[in-house]
């Protein structure tokens, strides 16, 4: 039997690569309707018996199998706005970059790499303006680390729903191998002045994005990337240039970096005052709540998935920590009665997500999946109401509750937020 | 083991410990190689900007508002640049359309005492939200309006920062701001913001 894949099929499997190939990279982070337009005239036939049939030719860019179609979402078409990573379309710590959430305050500016410039300035020796050339002229490093925008979570913090999806409820978090330039290198560099203790970040959009930062970030871990996943980073994730500041909220890393100004003290720039702040009861609110704190969500199995029949099913999903590596992940299946230790599937990383696992043998009845991560500065994923109570339903960022899914006696699975 | 190389780089790294000993750490981690450390001046890559670039990039404007630029505006004169440019997306009474386009006017009275703990609904508005008075102009002028970012003369952007203040009583109707005045403005909300308190028990 032969089967035609319908344009629908279509959509984010050779769709997209066909699309890609043609029109260049303006459709990689085009909305889905675009990419179903771009590919109107690409059929592929499914042949009954492969092993009778020539395969395609080599192609300049590999495409996705159309039968995998994992999306970015909500299209929303904004330019002030965001669009989330299909958690539960993936596997391993690593985020193809085509599907690296999305969240930008004044679109994805367009930036010819020739002209793009990176100045030094403010309390250093010496001022100092570098080419894209000339910055990766100096010693690089790679490293996996996790990018989570900080209001990831909130739908399913203020309003959970049975049919949230795994990346409606957690989908603007993901992780990358970076490749750049240690900020420690550049610093060195300039020299920085002993009275030197912030410094800021600007971006090249529209809003010329701003954030201040402690400079024992830069000492420690921050990187000036030009690279994620083997390749330059994509437009919608900086490029050319992009702030790396590990484990800490996703505003705080500049993309489309160009300027690094040393001070004394923090600008109060609009994203660190207005937004990116977080009430507390007794009428305060806390500023500079940098890192992303300890945090978990199962992604299979998860809504609208759901367990195929009886017995044994691996429960698999992300864990990740702004303050090093997770060091431990449970799961329970009773609503958190009792928990089990999941198994890591692969190496955890600091600062980066790891797969967690734990296999499940389901006989038919209801139950509660909940996971709960620990990481090794000692922080524990607390419950919702854990969070209501330190900071009240006011809170409008930084959200690492934990979360799970309700499976029915008939394998469905719906989302559980309320813990 | 931690404890033991963070001495060690504490001891090694004398008078600047308290920067590089948090690096030492950092490549003391066993996931990746040490990154090298380099002198001062070693590589020599890159030019030194010129002072139309540094004046041309540099405009950022801090809470004291050293930076200011000079001109002047008065909250009449903003209300009709806020008409003209602004009202379009922030709503005539800057009322907004959340949660596109944020509410900028409000001094609604479950904000006064600055309970945003309690409820996401309580508009968080320039008023009774925003710690510094520079914040807005330096906002203003690098990101609106949406469309035409950078248009605004600098009088247009003291006329809608006075505007926009005087809307949210922070400051009369009849002022006027310029660098000084913008300086000397005291916003409601500038003691409420504390440093990060959260601990492992203390989400
Ligand atoms: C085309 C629509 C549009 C126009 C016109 C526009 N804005 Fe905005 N404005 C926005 C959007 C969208 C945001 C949110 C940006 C974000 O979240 O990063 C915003 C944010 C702001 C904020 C920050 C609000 C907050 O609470 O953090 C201020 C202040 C502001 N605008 C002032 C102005 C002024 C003054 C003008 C006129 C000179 C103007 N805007 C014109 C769309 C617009």
């Amino acid at each position: 039997m032969t089967r035609k894949l319908s344009r629908r099929d279509m959509l984010a499997g050779t769709a997209v690569a066909l699309g890609a190939t043609a029109l260049g990279a303006k459709v990689a982070d085009a909305d889905a309707a675009d990419a179903v337009a771009a590919a109107q005239d690409a059929a592929v036939t499914v042949p009954a018996d492969p092993t009778k049939l020539q395969g395609l030719p080599t192609s300049p860019l590999g495409a996705r199998s159309p039968f995998v179609k994992p999306v970015r979402g909500p299209q929303t078409g904004l330019t002030v706005g965001s669009s989330l990573t299909p958690l539960q379309d993936l596997t391993g710590p690593i985020t193809p970059a085509d599907l690296h959430f999305e969240r930008h305050h004044a679109g994805i500016p367009v930036i010819d790499p020739a002209k793009h410039r990176l100045m030094i300035h403010g309390l250093v020796d010496r001022d100092v303006i570098l080419t894209l050339d000339e910055l990766k002229r100096f010693p690089q490093v790679t490293r996996t680390y996790f990018i989570e925008c900080s209001g990831n979570g909130r739908n399913a913090f203020r309003d959970p729903k049975p049919d949230m999806t795994a990346q409606k409820v957690a989908g603007m978090v993901s992780t990358s191998e970076w490749t750049g330039v240690p900020l420690s290198t550049l610093f060195r560099e300039v020299g920085v002045k002993p009275e030197a203790t912030w410094f800021l970040a600007e971006g090249g959009d529209a809003c010329m994005m701003t954030r201040s930062v402690p400079i024992a970030k830069a000492w420690d871990d921050a990187l000036i990337a030009w690279a994620q996943n083997g390749e330059p980073l994509r437009p919608a994730q900086g490029y050319p240039l992009r702030l790396v500041l590990p484990g800490w909220e996703g505003n705080i890393n500049v993309k489309w970096l160009r300027r690094l100004e040393l001070g004394t003290r923090p600008w109060r720039t609009r994203w660190e005052t207005s937004k990116y702040t977080d009430p507390l009861p007794g009428g305060k609110a806390r500023e500079f709540t940098f890192e992303n704190d300890v945090k978990s969500v199962i992604t299979t199995p998860s809504h609208p998935g759901r367990l195929s029949g009886r017995g044994w099913h691996p429960v698999q999903g992300l864990a990740w920590s702004g303050r090093g590596r997770v060091t431990r992940v449970e799961v329970s299946a009773d609503g958190g009665k009792s928990w089990q230790d999941a198994e890591f599937m692969g190496i955890a990383l600091p600062k980066a997500a790891v797969r967690f696992q734990w296999m499940f043998e389901w006989k038919g009845g209801e139950h509660l999946l909940l996971s709960r991560a620990t990481d090794e500065a000692g922080y524990v994923q607390p419950t919702r109401a854990a969070l209501l109570e330190a900071r009240g339903a006011g809170t409008d960022y930084h959200f690492n509750q934990i979360v799970g899914w309700n499976v029915a006696r008939d394998g469905g699975v719906t989302f559980h937020g309320a813990t | 083991m931690k404890r033991a190389l963070f001495l060690v780089a504490l001891a090694a790294c004398g008078g600047e410990a308290a920067d590089r000993s948090t690096a030492a750490v950092a490549a003391a981690d066993a996931s990746y190689p040490a990154v090298r450390e380099y002198d001062r001046g070693h590589f020599r890559i890159g030019a030194t900007p010129t002072k139309a670039q540094l004046v041309a990039w540099n405009t950022d404007i801090g809470p004291e508002g050293a930076e200011l630029p000079e001109g002047r505006g008065s909250a009449r004169e903003g209300a009709q640049v806020f008409a003209q440019q602004c009202a379009a997306c922030h709503g005539a009474e800057g009322q907004g359309l959340e949660p596109l386009y944020p509410l900028l006017i409000s001094r609604d009275p479950r904000g006064e005492g600055f309970d945003f703990a309690s409820d996401p609904k309580i508009p968080r508005s320039i008023g009774n939200y925003w710690p510094h008075a520079t914040t807005l102009y330096d906002y203003i002028r690098r990101a609106m309006p949406l469309y035409t970012p950078g248009s605004l003369s600098a009088d247009e952007t003291y006329a809608v920062v006075a505007y926009l203040l005087a809307a949210n009583k922070v400051i009369p109707d009849t002022a006027t701001l310029d660098a000084t005045a913008l300086r000397a403005v005291q916003m409601p909300a500038r003691d409420k913001f504390v440093p990060d308190d959260r601990s492992p028990t203390r989400p």
